[in-house]
């Protein structure tokens, strides 16, 4: 959090309108980019980042060290393969790795904190299109994403169809389910319960309501898994002990990973980012932006559409992606959809998926 | 690629530049040579993920989908032609299956394999079980064929259905054969219907 931000930065010359009604003045967007931009521009590749994510898509990331966050897929000769094309990865806004977020200083000098105008995933898109017009591109070979990086993907295809040739969504959704509002929920309280969250105003203290939000991304975390891949993975085994201990400390392997998880996630996070993002995240419905019907938000797109799913995938369970290819089906887009068998769940779009790596390849090329 | 031979009379009469759905598309050898040759926007539908994995791997647009269910969505006349090749024998309903058609394409091509071919009644009339031939190469108990339907019985579905047979092609040892007992003599029919 409030890292120095080792990426580029492009200042959005214009106020940038937000679905609330408020403009962000003076917003900036911290990208990185793989790859060469065509003479003509015509072989740049929008990848968009899920909640937690961020720009470092193929480069190990500033503040963790850690390999890019989908390596695996992009990079020189790989199916996003930028040899070929010109990768860009844009930190959203409201997050905090470099974009305008709460974290961010407002024109007053101080950090915005709750100041920061909420958002929605449209207005996180309105940041990418404005990025994509500093750059020089007008349409992108093709935008994608997994999660909520696949919710940005079909805002963009809904709201700007002309800027995008082709639009990949992995395990995501058109809209939040109450489910999935209510998990957030969960994570937004267990931070605001944080007595150091103090309102939002924590930026200038020395206590961060790190164990909120550790909490919230402990409870995240097991939305992102299968139930068969945590029995696979921990089962009931205990951590560092033989026998039960009669306590309340991390005993199971299971609770030891969670709270490494937690932990691990709050050096690199702002816990005020975690609010806003969920919040644009429970706002989104397409359908609800274009007349209460998904076919209308995609109607006469010339755009070609990849919708995948994993079977394991309880979150934005296939269901959510088929609602989503029948509404594309029926404004008669051209569009693919496949469901793939992978066993963790939600995760799978970020592991080793062979088939996945020949779709995406087959789909980005 | 040479196509199968349904497969090819079929790619031989869809007219260039033609928007084709292809349900039950397998692979896509039809839909990369509609579009290839034939310059048609093609959309598939398969039910096999794996399958559906190689099409999109080479550029075509396949849904993973069940016929069954799935052509619902498809507005009326989305496409000027619907295709059920080798398909319409496995479906639940394929009554059902031949009214959507009609619904989605202003034209249909149905291909099938043929039970009343006399290999399959000879099999059935002297071996007294149910025949297991070049056509038709799987057990009773693992075949996905679960309607059966001859040459004749699909002429009485389409004009129960009030479509009209716009032309049929026959085959037989994966050549062309004439229409004359067609109903004895071909292992594989292609109907081209419309409504």
């Amino acid at each position: 959090m409030n890292a120095a931000p080792i990426s580029q930065v492009y200042a959005i010359p214009e106020p940038l309108p937000l679905d609330s009604g408020q403009v962000l003045e003076r917003a900036e967007i911290a990208y990185e980019t793989y790859g060469t931009l065509a003479p003509d521009a015509s072989n740049a590749v929008l990848v968009c980042h899920a909640l937690t994510g961020d720009q470092y898509l193929a480069s190990p990331h500033p503040i963790t060290g850690k390999p890019g966050w989908w390596e695996r897929m992009v990079g020189p000769g790989k199916p996003i393969d930028t040899d070929r094309h010109f990768v860009i990865c844009a930190n959203v806004i409201g997050s905090c790795m470099g974009s305008s977020g709460p974290a961010s200083l407002a024109p007053d000098g101080e950090p915005y904190a709750m100041r920061f105008p909420v958002i929605t995933i449209r207005d996180m898109v309105r940041g990418l299109v404005a990025l994509l017009d500093g750059l020089g591109i007008a349409k992108l070979h093709a935008v994608v994403g997994g999660s909520m990086g696949g919710m940005q993907a079909l805002s963009l295809a809904a709201n700007w169809p002309e800027r995008a040739a082709r639009v990949l969504v992995i395990a995501s959704t058109a809209r939040h389910s109450a489910q999935n509002i209510a998990f957030h929920e969960v994570g937004r309280q267990a931070i605001m319960a944080d007595p150091a969250w103090a309102e939002g105003n924590y930026y200038a203290s020395d206590a961060k309501p790190d164990n909120g939000l550790a909490v919230a991304r402990m409870a995240a975390h097991i939305t992102y898994l299968s139930e068969a891949g945590l029995t696979e993975k921990f089962g009931r085994r205990l951590q560092d002990r033989e026998a039960k201990g009669f306590g309340f400390d991390a005993e199971f392997q299971v609770e030891s990973y969670l709270r490494y998880q937690g932990s691990g996630f709050t050096r690199r996070f702002d816990a005020n980012s975690y609010l806003y993002i969920t919040r644009a995240m429970d706002y989104f419905d397409i359908a609800e932006e274009h007349g209460g019907r998904l076919a209308n938000a995609f109607a006469g797109t010339q755009a070609r559409f990849c919708i995948v799913s994993f079977d394991t995938d309880w979150l934005y369970p296939t269901a959510e992606s088929r609602h989503v290819v029948h509404a594309l089906n029926a404004a008669g887009a051209k569009v693919s959809f496949v469901e793939l068998s992978a066993p963790n769940g939600h995760d799978s779009f970020l592991l080793e998926h062979d088939q996945l790596d020949r779709v995406v390849k087959g789909f980005v090329e | 690629m040479t196509l199968r031979p349904d497969l090819a009379a079929i790619a031989a009469h869809v007219a260039p530049g033609s928007r084709v759905l292809d349900i039950g598309c397998g692979d896509g050898a039809l839909m990369a040579e509609l579009e290839s040759v034939s310059g048609c926007d093609a959309r598939g539908m398969e039910l096999d993920g794996a399958l559906v994995e190689r099409c999109v791997s080479r550029g075509l647009s396949v849904v993973q989908g069940d016929a069954n269910l799935d052509l619902a969505n498809y507005p009326d006349k989305a496409f000027d032609y619907a295709i059920l090749s080798q398909t319409l024998q496995t479906a639940t309903r394929p009554d059902l299956i031949l009214d959507e058609l009609l619904r989605v394409g202003r034209r249909a091509f149905v291909s099938f394999p043929n039970f009343a071919h006399w290999r399959t009644r000879a099999a059935l009339m002297f071996g007294g079980r149910m025949p297991v031939t070049r056509a038709l190469p799987v057990s009773w108990y693992e075949t996905e064929n679960i309607h059966h339907v001859t040459v004749e019985d699909f002429r009485d579905l389409a004009r129960m259905k009030g479509a009209t047979i716009e032309r049929a092609w026959f085959f037989a040892n994966e050549k062309q054969i004439g229409a004359p007992a067609a109903n004895w003599r071909a292992e594989f029919a292609v109907f081209e219907l419309s409504r």
